[in-house]
């Protein structure tokens, strides 16, 4: 069972208490933009299998979005961090190195 | 290969059964192939076999880094129905339901397809709705389909309860002629006839790379070395995004865990699948006796093979309220594969922006009533470029538009 901290009320939830949302750090393209990139906002997704940036809400709970770094292949949970960030903050980054070595954002 | 015949038997229990010889080969690769298919599921080999058999194309391989139909084609719950609301699913769907019946005999292997019957339960209001237009929509497409009473459902399934407080019974979409099939045995007859083409299956083989010039397809890089190709086809289901990465395309996919369990064995109570999609709950009786039931899909991305525990129990504890009888029985085996899931639950069998290599996938939930019907249309792409029943399932209907909406019409998982 996937427990995942909550990176605003704090506590340690089980996925009962939360709500999958799906890839993390999407970048967003509306009218004006092309095809190619509105249809990548989308419904392109990088599915990988490993390291993955992902939203979560915390449903029963806070009721917040927050963000994960999560290993798909693994169900490693590296941390979790809020949802106001645009890109994975370096301290996440330096937990799944740490792990990780190969690893790189991509 | 060896014709399987009732005199082959006694031919055989002549001599002790020591001449029956292997049912398919286990060659080592060459340096190339006409066609390569990674992916030894029911799919892969299915578009193999329809390569060879359609189309005369049997320079093929077919790499698997498992084994053979060690996927998601051995871990399904083996429904077959068509009774799917859109013209192009309803089309590719009653393919494969057709083939399906007289597979055994194609392939000389019994696939012990079964035409027991599928029931999907109205348990609400709207799923009432829904099945009466799907019943309407299958009547035009020459899918025979017909909406029953509760009475009728009954009959049909006597341990089912009617009256359940919370999901009650208020009719069932009827489907006489699905049911289903041994899925191991689908992938084996499968592979035998491939092999007995000359086509090679590769097993313990993983891809590592995909090798393009000029924006062509040219080889494939495994653990068992390069090897090169005129044309590529990729059906790997859960890891479509995965090796559609090392070809450097994305896909509009997610992988997710689906889980399924088998009961212990009981005396036979139940001769039809009943599929309850408000609830996620599907069930039906193997021949050993087991409850075969599925359940619903995990919510977040997951390439491991286990799925949450709390769907096993959502699906059990609705089922136990349609089906009081099942309340003492015991799970014997529980187990999860990965799905690939399309934003419309439809699935993609499509040319590539790499030129000569072509996917198969996005079956999603229900991909195993799909395999004879998808092999044959991606065989068809493949070969000759385009095909009727693949056309409408391009990759490009997303950048399009074209969505072909199942996510409402067949409920959830199948």
């Amino acid at each position: 069972m996937l427990l995942l901290t909550c990176p605003y009320c704090g506590v340690s939830a089980d996925e009962t208490e939360l709500s999958p949302g799906g890839e993390a750090h999407l970048k967003r393209f509306g009218p004006g933009s092309s095809d190619e990139d509105f249809e990548g906002y989308l419904f392109m997704r990088h599915n990988q299998k490993g390291v993955h940036f992902e939203r979560w809400r915390h449903t029963y709970g806070c009721g917040k979005w927050f963000l994960a770094a999560r290993c798909t292949a693994s169900l490693e949970v590296f941390g979790t961090y809020s949802a106001q960030t645009p890109e994975p903050p370096k301290e996440i980054i330096e937990k799944i190195q740490a792990k990780r070595p190969d690893w790189s954002l991509t | 290969m060896r014709h399987y015949s009732v005199f082959a038997i006694v031919k055989e229990a002549m001599g002790y059964h020591q001449g029956w010889e292997r049912a398919w080969r286990n060659p080592t690769p060459k340096a190339h192939y006409d066609a390569i298919i990674i992916g030894a599921g029911g799919h892969g080999l299915a578009t193999a076999y329809y390569l060879g058999k359609n189309f005369g194309i049997t320079n093929v391989a077919v790499i698997e880094k498992g084994w053979l139909g060690g996927g998601n084609t051995g871990r399904n719950t083996t429904i077959i129905r068509s009774n799917y609301l859109q013209d192009p699913s309803a089309a590719i769907y009653e393919k494969s339901r057709s083939l399906y019946e007289t597979l055994s005999q194609d392939l000389n292997y019994n696939i012990m397809f079964s035409p027991r019957g599928v029931i999907m339960l109205a348990q609400t209001e709207h799923e009432k709705r829904g099945y009466l237009r799907t019943a309407h929509a299958n009547s035009l497409q020459g899918v025979e389909t017909r909406f029953i009473t509760p009475r009728e459902v009954k009959e049909l399934c006597p341990i089912i309860h009617l009256e359940g407080p919370r999901y009650p019974v208020l009719g069932g979409l009827w489907q006489a002629r699905g049911g289903t099939a041994r899925h191991d045995a689908v992938a084996w007859g499968y592979a035998r006839a491939c092999s007995a083409m000359g086509m090679d299956i590769i097993q313990q083989c993983e891809v590592t790379a995909i090798h393009r010039e000029n924006g062509t397809v040219s080889a494939i890089e495994t653990t068992k070395g390069r090897i090169g190709c005129n044309k590529l086809g990729i059906v790997v289901a859960g890891h479509s995004s995965h090796v559609a990465d090392m070809a450097g395309f994305r896909l509009p996919i997610e992988s997710v865990a689906l889980q399924a369990l088998v009961s212990e064995p009981i005396k036979p109570c139940m001769d039809v699948v009943v599929m309850a999609n408000t609830v996620h709950g599907y069930m039906s009786q193997s021949d050993k006796g087991e409850m075969v039931i599925g359940g619903g899909a995990d919510g977040y991305n997951n390439y491991t093979q286990r799925g949450s525990f709390q769907h096993i129990e959502e699906t059990v504890r609705a089922l136990v309220e349609t089906f009081p009888m099942i309340s003492r029985l015991k799970m014997l085996r529980q187990w999860g594969g990965i799905v690939d899931m399309t934003g419309d639950r439809s699935p993609i069998i499509s040319k590539t922006p790499v030129e000569n290599c072509f996917i198969n996938c996005g079956w999603g939930t229900g991909g195993f009533k799909a395999i004879p019907g998808s092999g044959w249309a991606m065989a068809e792409l493949m070969a000759k470029g385009h095909s009727p029943l693949a056309d409408e399932f391009g990759l490009n209907r997303f950048r399009e538009g074209r969505f072909i909406d199942e996510s409402v019409a067949a409920g959830v998982a199948h």
